[in-house]
């Protein structure tokens, strides 16, 4: 698979009192042509401004402070304004967790749809809707004709993110970054839109960035994951190996901690204390403050990435200590 | 059904229906139909989860229980009194011993009041402690046992996080010393670290005041956890209810089957698991005709169109709302 985005040491701030504070804070990572990639965490991991920082959507006063996002080698932090609104939408889209703040609540589903693919191609009207329509119906939306012009408060959840769904994809792009694309719906209809973006994206070989909390969906969805806490990946892995044997002591406890796998009658493994704020962050491991295997360097010194077998990669004083001297330099 | 005189909350054919009204003259012109014919019980120390999606009418049972709703016809019969029977008094008396915990600590604590006030607010209602300085030593001890730091008993809630938050809820809450408390969605909003925590204290709590849940969710991954007993509802009606393991291991009505299919699993060897079920829900103005679920199910017969299934019995336990025997469906 071919390289499509490379992030490197990005870092996304907002300015306080106290100066900069942080909240993406040195994440680096591959995204490949059709690849699913997760991006999980809790709130206040920094994972939504990661992939605001990718499209330079940081809400200000915040702002990209260091790093680089390539897109095909090109460095979309150096582009215009101008030349950057032509990257989104066109070649990386994006879907969020509230379909129904996404649409004007005003114009017809069917034209705002048209808008988006006139917007970046030079299309008629009538070509334009006739594109929406097959979307339409590609992304199982029944009686595309009649949806056409139908107002976003005539339609349920489920249909509204089909529609923001299909006017992502409307430019063919070749990233799509989705936000907590399920979290708003119900169980049933989240299974419907899950098997639909795994259905597109193996049909169109969309690359996508999935941001979640939620590691269900994540094994529904992705083919790697990287793990985020306090504004720092702490694990990257292919699905399988993160989820059947997660390095990372955080990555356990999460796991640990989801009620489906517990047993009743004996308590939620759980991970103590919080997620500390971003001008609480500890100097060294940003987890050691609740971190059960918690020695010596971890409060001081931020771990070095390590690369236990192919393709993984794990920041973890202990992980290190155990590993011995399975350090390799370079990134996966 | 167990023996009812000893359910602590015995709900029996709730039905809760709100008025559509249009027109100048405000006239009702159809009912959302959000419960109907609403029965179950719970004994003192058990949970029983309510489970069901948007709009399936958890809530408004939820509310019915607490006497914030007039529903048409029913019992809400709590320690043996019938609730929607009593004068005002008499309500306010009971609604001490029902408290209720909701999905926003947010939005359910004022952002003006420090937080010692809000937990003795209930207290001084009851008339629980004599003086100011006996409630607040309770409100001390109760933060401790919630595990927050008593010394922080004069901040306000901004200044704590979302779970702790809840922590607060859940203090004020006890500071009334309930029998019944009313878990609607609490730990749905908190990140998965911190809902674990939650959990594991609303647990400890149970075995140590005997306290009993009414806990209603849409997540049920939560509810194996925590449940003795789950009634899965669906527009407006509980479709399945049952002891927890015998609803996770031999679901009866295929609405059940579907919702505990689409949880997707964190197994890494079972991905894409059951194929979704079609459609949206249907509005609880307008439901469907003869079994509510007709229009989604997969095991659909012509009887199920036009005949509303009542609830059978099912082998291992509890009921279930469908035409087919078990294990066919």
């Amino acid at each position: 698979m071919s390289t499509l985005l490379t992030v490197r040491d990005l870092r996304t701030a907002f300015p306080s009192t106290d100066g900069p504070l942080p909240v993406v804070d040195g994440v680096s990572f591959d995204l490949s042509r059709g690849e699913v990639l997760a991006l999980v965490g809790e709130s206040g991991s920094g994972k939504s401004m990661t992939a605001l920082s990718i499209l330079r959507l940081v809400p200000k006063p915040g702002r990209v402070v260091a790093g680089e996002v390539k897109l095909a080698g090109e460095d979309l932090l150096l582009r215009s304004v101008s030349e950057m609104r032509r990257v989104r939408g066109h070649r990386i889209a994006m879907i969020f967790q509230e379909p129904m703040t996404c649409l004007n609540p005003v114009v017809r589903v069917g034209q705002q749809v048209v808008e988006a693919i006139r917007l970046h191609e030079d299309i008629t009207t009538a070509d334009a809707r006739a594109r929406t329509r097959e979307l339409f119906a590609e992304v199982g939306i029944p009686d595309p004709d009649a949806r056409l012009d139908a107002f976003p408060h005539q339609l349920s959840g489920g249909l509204k993110q089909r529609v923001i769904i299909a006017m992502a994809l409307s430019t063919r792009p070749e990233i799509l970054i989705a936000d907590e694309p399920t979290t708003a719906l119900d169980v049933t209809v989240q299974a419907q839109i899950l098997s639909l973006l795994r259905e597109l994206q193996q049909r169109r070989d969309t690359a996508i960035l999935l941001i979640t909390h939620d590691l269900g969906i994540v094994n529904e969805l992705a083919d790697r994951i990287a793990v985020m806490y306090a504004g720092r990946l702490v694990e990257v892995a292919a699905r399988e190996a993160l989820l059947s044997s997660p390095l990372h002591p955080y990555t356990q406890g999460l796991l640990r901690s989801i009620p489906a796998l517990a047993t009743r009658g004996e308590p939620l493994p759980e991970i103590e204390g919080v997620v500390p704020p971003p001008d609480q962050w500890p100097k060294g491991c940003r987890f050691s403050t609740r971190c059960t295997l918690r020695f010596e360097p971890c409060a001081d010194r931020f771990p070095q990435e390590i690369h236990p077998s192919p393709g993984r990669r794990v920041w973890c004083h202990e992980v290190e200590r155990s590993a011995g001297a399975g350090v390799e330099e370079g990134r996966s | 059904m167990k023996d009812s005189a000893e359910a602590l909350l015995r709900v029996v054919e709730l039905k809760t229906w709100y008025p559509i009204r249009k027109g100048l003259l405000r006239r009702t012109v159809g009912h959302v139909q959000a419960a109907t014919d609403i029965s179950f019980e719970i004994a003192p120390g058990r949970t029983l989860a309510l489970v069901g999606e948007s709009g399936c009418g958890k809530s408004t049972v939820g509310r019915s229980v607490l006497g914030l709703e007039s529903p048409q016809q029913g019992e809400v019969v709590f320690e043996g009194k019938n609730l929607l029977e009593l004068g005002d008094d008499a309500l306010h008396a009971a609604r001490q011993r029902i408290q209720i915990i909701f999905q926003d600590p947010g939005a359910s604590l004022d952002p003006r009041m420090r937080i010692r006030d809000q937990i003795a607010e209930g207290m001084e209602s009851f008339g629980i402690g004599a003086n100011q300085r006996e409630r607040t030593e309770r409100v001390a001890s109760i933060l401790e046992r919630v595990q927050l730091d008593p010394q922080t008993m004069d901040r306000y809630p901004h200044e704590f996080s979302g779970g702790q938050r809840q922590r607060i809820c859940i203090a004020r809450a006890l500071a009334v010393e309930p029998r019944l408390i009313v878990c609607d969605e609490s730990v749905s909003a908190l990140d998965v670290s911190i809902q674990a925590q939650i959990l594991n204290l609303l647990r400890e709590l149970q075995d140590d005041f005997g306290l009993s849940y009414l806990f209603i969710t849409h997540d049920l991954s939560v509810v194996r956890y925590l449940a003795y007993e789950v009634a899965v509802m669906y527009l407006g009606e509980i479709v399945e209810l049952g002891p927890t393991e015998r609803i996770f291991e031999a679901p009866a009505h295929p609405y059940t089957k579907v919702l505990l299919a689409a949880i997707p699993s964190v197994d890494p060897a079972c991905r894409g698991g059951a194929p979704p079920v079609l459609g949206d829900v249907p509005s609880p103005s307008d439901p469907p005709s003869g079994c509510h679920f007709h229009t989604r199910c997969g095991a659909v017969m012509d009887r199920c169109r036009k005949q509303a299934p009542p609830m059978r019995p099912v082998d291992g336990g509890g009921a279930s709302r469908c035409f087919l025997p078990e294990g066919e469906a």
